[in-house]
């Protein structure tokens, strides 16, 4: 159910990170909204299969459009919207399962691309919709639904895979602060070029990753989620990349680059080859 | 049974002919067979160019050949008139393909044939050096068929003209070298003593004619009709819509672009339409079996999009250069779940045009995917076509949304009266473009009554569209002729030859497989006995027809190669005994 739509019958589980990165969403587009002056319209939520990408249904407050697709081609969807309708602000939503296994194959070239899109990514390690299978982030030797004796992989690390393929914004931050993470989403628009905001959103049902985060010191539980200094410089390729290898989760801008995207090359090729019609073409191959 | 069958009757003078260049991938075939397919068509005849290759860049063994006529050209024919083989091996592996009174012109620089057969050898290099331009040899050889065939001259000394004036300093010396290059093989020619006949003059048509491919007259049909997105990954035989879309579809609010994999093709153009693009990516089978989702998607959320397919021979990778029309079954079901696509087949490059412009309109019209089924010997066979009017092609768009907020997009839809207009992002009327089953706005939903009247409706707006090109003729005769797509042409050459020879057989076609004109399927059933001639094993267009009641029947091929309508022939004769 929703606040638009009482029919609708998909709920989050209580205490799901993802309540918190929805709020962040919903102020970073409408701060974004206002400062661009853009029509609400003009913003597309383009939504991976899972708990996450339910999302597009739940926003509130003024509609932005929204594509609910197939599973793990939000990237390719969102290429398509973006490099035909420059004007629009696409924004992905997608979780670890939908965004790093089945659509991991389009990082990379969305990346090559410089695709001017938003990606927000809700990482809780876990396959929650399906109920609580392993994912690409679960931990190696995790017990889940599809690893009774453990999983057999090590997890895949995904700030260090955005920056090996060269995504031009990256930044990590959790749930639990919507307010600071509206900040990241909103300069991650903000930006020209691919950006990704990877978020650890804890699914309390199947991997409560809460208190592992945050840390719960009467248990004697140091948190895992660190604030990033101030003095890092997120132009710094370097020090972004040494930066990912202190253990436990960053919070903040990891690494920012401005360079063109796939729209800027595209128009100067229409600038520089000019205008082909139909009439032209066709005439092309009169005999 | 007989291979002289090019031409329609024992006239003196012929109104067909075939020449055929053969030798390996890279030994300037295809340039030999488009020069005299241009200056024939300067001429004022009818061309049709066709050619074989193997799936590898340079070498191998490869083909490729024109048929020169009087009227417009079906197909490539049954024989062979001329044969050029560059060497033994092309030789050995053609000359079967000769009417009786063929001719091989031999390149003898490469090898010799023994004294008293229906060829002579010819030195294209040499010659050609000795006009002082060594890239003039085709030219050699051109002069040579265009003796065999008594074929104006002086048409070849226009084409040349205009072929190498290209306003350089050097133009005037090239030109003059090519001239004497064709006056040398000419001698050659007519020192052998062979001549295969003369060919009728030509009966200049009307109009102004333009020269391509399927693949090029598809492009430009969708283009025609305002398709202003293209997306595609590079795959034989629809690899050249994607250069021509990147050359070609350049300007404002344009868009053509390699993307990394045939799945991205079909997310893109989702994307793409879903934002107000007329969009489209070509593909063969494989890509299509990467598509299905996307399709199914597309379908689902009720995104304009078209899809090509330009057939060849399968499955997974299967022949990649080869001619087969075996997508039939995965193209209207390419996806899984209550899906069934609209297909339009072209059947000759003509259609292709038409067919590219009217899967564009269909899209949006009913916004849906829609399919083209092309195929191998369709696409990047070249042809003379009249010029197309662009002024009589439709340019539909979509019905878009334009009023307040809290629009739905998906009402329940019966099929009469108009279809619900489209929101596009950027204006009013948000909602959500869902694959998964969805309530009118567009969120999921599980609930049976949504399932029900969306259902119905994906499958009403099916009623919007039908119409395109058809055929029906002789409909009360015995047996009834009806290919689809490519097999259109030699299967027409040999329905046309059966009424020559008052045989009683009658024709009914059409570019609409799904949905199908009324008038054609009511046709077909009422048909005493239907054949298809297709070229797949299982009889895909028949077993379909007969689901819908026609009492349909296939004549199948699967070796790779196109229906030579010599062969159809015989096969329709034994049907009809």
């Amino acid at each position: 159910m929703s606040k638009r739509n009482p029919e609708y019958d998909f709920v989050w589980c209580p205490g799901c990170g993802d309540f918190g990165v929805r709020r962040a969403l919903e102020f970073a587009l409408a701060e974004y909204t206002i400062e661009n002056e853009k029509p609400h319209g003009s913003n597309v939520i383009v939504a991976g299969i899972g708990c996450s990408g339910n999302m597009v249904h739940l926003m509130e407050g003024d509609q932005p459009f929204g594509i609910h697709g197939i599973h793990g081609r939000t990237l390719p969807i969102a290429l398509g919207i973006k490099s035909g309708r420059d004007d629009l602000n696409a924004v992905i939503v997608a979780g670890d399962g939908d965004f790093l296994s089945i659509g991991a194959e389009h990082i990379g070239p969305a990346a090559q691309r410089n695709l001017d899109v938003t990606c927000v990514i809700m990482d809780n390690g876990v396959y929650g919709l399906t109920k609580g299978q392993s994912s690409p982030t679960s931990d190696i030797g995790m017990v889940t639904a599809s690893t009774p004796y453990g999983k057999i992989e090590i997890p895949m690390s995904p700030l260090n895979y955005y920056m090996t393929v060269g995504v031009s914004y990256i930044a990590s931050y959790y749930s639990s602060k919507p307010k600071i993470l509206a900040k990241y989403i909103q300069q991650a628009m903000d930006h020209r070029g691919f950006s990704i905001v990877h978020v650890q959103s804890p699914c309390t049902t199947y991997n409560d990753t809460y208190d592992l985060l945050k840390g719960k010191p009467r248990d004697g539980i140091k948190g895992l989620a660190w604030e990033i200094p101030d003095d890092h410089d997120p132009s710094n390729e370097k020090s972004a990349k040494e930066l990912l290898q202190k253990p436990g989760i960053p919070l903040g801008l990891i690494y920012k680059f401005e360079g063109k995207t796939l729209q800027d090359r595209q128009q100067e090729i229409r600038e520089r080859i000019g205008e082909k019609t139909v009439e032209a073409n066709l005439a092309s191959y009169t005999v | 049974m007989n291979k002289n069958t090019n031409n329609l009757d024992n006239l003196s003078e012929k109104t067909d002919f075939v020449i055929r260049f053969a030798g390996e991938g890279g030994q300037g075939l295809v340039t030999s067979a488009d020069a005299l397919a241009r200056a024939a068509t300067s001429a004022g005849y009818y061309t049709q160019t066709f050619s074989t290759f193997p799936s590898q860049i340079m070498g191998g063994p490869a083909s490729s050949q024109v048929r020169i006529s009087t009227s417009p050209v079906l197909s490539s024919g049954d024989g062979v008139d001329v044969l050029v083989a560059l060497n033994k091996f092309s030789y050995d592996n053609h000359y079967q393909d000769l009417v009786d009174g063929g001719v091989t012109i031999y390149n003898a620089e490469e090898y010799s044939l023994p004294d008293g057969g229906q060829y002579f050898g010819i030195k294209a290099d040499e010659l050609a050096k000795s006009t002082g331009n060594a890239r003039a040899a085709n030219m050699v050889t051109i002069g040579a068929v265009a003796s065999l065939i008594n074929f104006s001259l002086e048409e070849v000394d226009n084409f040349i003209r205009k072929r190498f004036t290209r306003g350089r300093d050097g133009d005037e010396e090239i030109i003059k070298a090519n001239i004497s290059a064709v006056r040398l093989g000419v001698e050659v020619a007519n020192l052998s003593g062979f001549s295969v006949g003369e060919l009728a003059p030509a009966s200049k048509s009307d109009g102004d004619q333009i020269m391509v491919t399927g693949n090029i007259a598809l492009s430009l049909g969708a283009t025609a009709a305002g398709l202003n997105y293209y997306v595609g990954y590079p795959i034989s035989p629809a690899t050249t819509i994607l250069v021509w879309m990147e050359n070609n579809l350049v300007g404002e609010n344009k868009f053509a672009y390699q993307v990394s994999s045939e799945i991205e093709a079909i997310s893109a153009i989702v994307g793409a339409g879903y934002s107000g693009k007329k969009a489209m990516t070509a593909t063969a089978g494989p890509g299509i079996s990467l598509m299905s989702e996307g399709l199914g998607l597309a379908w689902m959320s009720e995104i304009p999009v078209v899809v090509v397919d330009v057939q060849r021979g399968g499955p997974a990778t299967g022949l990649p250069t080869k001619s087969e029309q075996s997508d039939l079954f995965t193209c209207l079901h390419p996806a899984h779940g209550d899906v069934k696509m609209p297909i339009l087949a072209p059947g000759t490059v003509e259609e292709c045009f038409y067919a590219g412009a009217l899967a564009v309109n269909w899209a949006e019209r009913y916004q849906g995917p829609v399919i083209i089924m092309s195929e191998m010997a369709l696409s990047d066979r070249g042809e003379n076509i009249p010029k197309p009017d662009l002024a009589s092609i439709k340019n539909e768009t979509r019905n878009v949304y334009e009023g307040k907020n809290g629009f739905k997009r998906y009402q329940t839809w019966d099929g009469s009266g108009d279809l619900t207009p489209m929101p596009i992002p950027g204006g009013a009327g948000a909602y959500v473009a869902n694959g998964s089953e969805h309530d009118e706005i567009g969120d999921t939903t599980h609930l049976p009554k949504h399932h029900i009247r969306l259902t119905e409706r994906r499958f009403n707006k099916l009623k919007l569209l039908g119409e395109a090109h058809y055929e029906i003729e002789n409909e009360n005769a015995d047996i009834i002729i009806s290919p689809w797509g490519s097999s259109k042409g030699p299967a027409r050459e040999a329905y046309e030859r059966l009424r020559r020879n008052n045989r009683n057989v009658g024709w009914v076609y059409t570019v609409a497989l799904h949905p199908m004109p009324d008038v054609v399927l009511d046709a077909l059933k009422t048909a005493k006995r239907v054949i298809v001639p297709e070229l797949n094993y299982q009889g895909q267009w028949s077993t379909l027809l007969r689901q819908d009641g026609v009492n349909a029947e296939s004549i199948t091929k699967y070796d790779g190669t196109p229906f030579r309508p010599g062969e159809l022939v015989e096969s329709i004769k034994v049907k009809l005994k």
